[in-house]
């Protein structure tokens, strides 16, 4: 399945894309972030949550839409 | 001619009525055509105006969010709006903090912006409490309002907030910047999640560029701050559709928007009610990031105080009238010789000493404290090409 990732705040400047079409075979958040890891090592060491179809998800779900977004906090103000 | 008092007691008589006792026909016209548009809008109306009028708000910071928050909370007429702020007016906020103006520079933000806002509505109770936000002080401040802003700009007062709030049952507004993109939600609304439940741990340190190191596009703070202002009016007017259980990102360069959904987690709540509030540290990401200034930035901090934290024998000697010599070793016992009104710069050698003594200085509270770049040949040469005087 393709799964389209959307990166937001710091995430972005790390990945050099807001976003970005991955092709991945079914399974886990976890998994996915294994494989982005992989592919930005500086992203490792970043605090984000990730969500699937505008939903917050555990590292643990098994990822089965197209619409995956990874969300920093952000401090400003 | 009436005297003085008698129109001090028509003030105080005024905002009194205004929370619900009795108003006389002329203070009701006058508020009529204040809130007119509120009251003329279906879904507000007299009985949303009363609502608003009743209601307490506290702002925490009046900074870039807090400033547009405040600036319409206080133009919406709430019956009390609370001010947290201790930091002061800098050049550089007023890109995007608008109720300041350079007749503010060196003043405490909640006490500038009580002023501003004293002049946009005089109808409402202004509180300004020129302090820092502290385990110490937050649960008896919270206590006394029903709705709390957070217009912070680090993750420390961000994380001491949810706690503070949680334990004191209070919603909390919420709103975040980092450059080009805004977040907003609402916490502990009804209950609804907390900002532990979609972030449950303070970012690891050095992960997240310190705050004042990023660039921030000035309307964005509006935009975000605006929308706090809004979520704080729908909560207060009971509205459906708060924004509770959801995060609303924007994305100022595309006008994109996303919203998550958040689902609220009890773990981090029994985690917060656990833990011994006052004993919890909440100094970190930035607060514990040292601020350094490079002479460049000088300008900006004006009044300034120097320190000269080197021992007495080192060359070159600086000559300034508003520069005192305290060595490092000996700071902890001269700290009644630094002037807490104004910033302070200090400066050693090559600005690691001064970095300790930033250290040292937060550490007993004194803030407003930042460490010379460069150290001493770095001001010499700053005051040879700036011809700088005292």
């Amino acid at each position: 399945m393709k799964l389209n990732i959307k990166y937001f705040g710091l995430l972005a400047e790390v990945t050099g894309c807001n976003q970005e079409v991955i092709a991945f075979s079914e399974a886990s958040v976890s998994e996915l972030l294994t494989v982005l890891f992989k592919k930005y090592p500086n992203l490792e060491d970043k605090d984000f949550q990730v969500a699937q179809n505008q939903k917050i998800v555990s590292k643990d779900t098994i990822l089965s839409e197209h619409e995956i977004a990874l969300l920093p906090p952000f401090s400003g103000g | 001619m009436k005297s003085h008092y008698y129109l001090l007691f028509q003030g105080a008589k005024r905002r009194r009525d205004l929370r619900g006792f009795k108003q006389t026909g002329q203070d009701k016209l006058e508020l009529m055509s204040r809130y007119s548009r509120h009251i003329l809008l279906s879904g507000v109306g007299q009985e949303g105006q009363d609502k608003l009028s009743q209601a307490s708000v506290l702002v925490v910071g009046a900074g870039g969010l807090g400033c547009p928050v405040l600036q319409y909370l206080a133009a919406a007429g709430i019956g009390t709006l609370g001010i947290i702020d201790f930091d002061l007016v800098e050049i550089s906020n007023l890109q995007r903090q608008i109720l300041f103006g350079t007749s503010s520079l060196g003043i405490n933000k909640a006490l500038a912006a009580k002023t501003r806002l004293e002049d946009l509505n005089p109808e409402i109770e202004i509180k300004a409490y020129p302090e820092q936000l502290t385990p110490d002080n937050a649960i008896d401040l919270f206590k006394a309002y029903d709705i709390i802003v957070d217009g912070t700009d680090n993750f420390a007062t961000r994380y001491l907030i949810n706690d503070a709030a949680v334990l004191s049952n209070k919603p909390v507004v919420y709103g975040a910047i980092y450059k080009f993109e805004g977040q907003v939600s609402v916490f502990n609304y009804k209950n609804g999640p907390s900002y532990r439940c979609l972030f449950p741990n303070p970012p690891k340190e050095g992960s997240v560029a310190n705050c004042s190191e990023v660039g921030v596009l000035g309307v964005l703070p509006g935009i975000i701050g605006s929308m706090q202002a809004n979520e704080t009016l729908k909560m207060i007017l009971d509205f459906d559709h708060v924004l509770s259980g959801k995060l609303f990102c924007f994305d100022a360069k595309t006008s994109q928007t996303t919203t998550i959904d958040i689902s609220r987690s009890e773990t981090q709540f029994n985690k917060v009610k656990a833990n011994k509030f006052k004993e919890q540290h909440y100094a970190f990401s930035c607060e514990t990031a040292v601020s350094e200034i490079s002479t460049t930035a000088l300008s900006e901090k004006e009044p300034v105080q120097f320190i000269d934290v080197r021992e007495h024998h080192e060359q070159p000697k600086v000559s300034l009238t508003n520069c005192i010599q305290i060595p490092l070793g000996e700071l902890k016992q001269e700290l009644d010789q630094i002037n807490t009104n104004i910033n302070t710069i200090i400066f050693c050698k090559s600005g690691l000493r001064s970095k300790t003594a930033v250290a040292l200085l937060k550490e007993h509270n004194i803030d407003h404290c930042y460490s010379l770049k460069g150290g001493v040949s770095a001001l010499i040469e700053y005051l040879k090409i700036n011809a700088y005087e005292r």
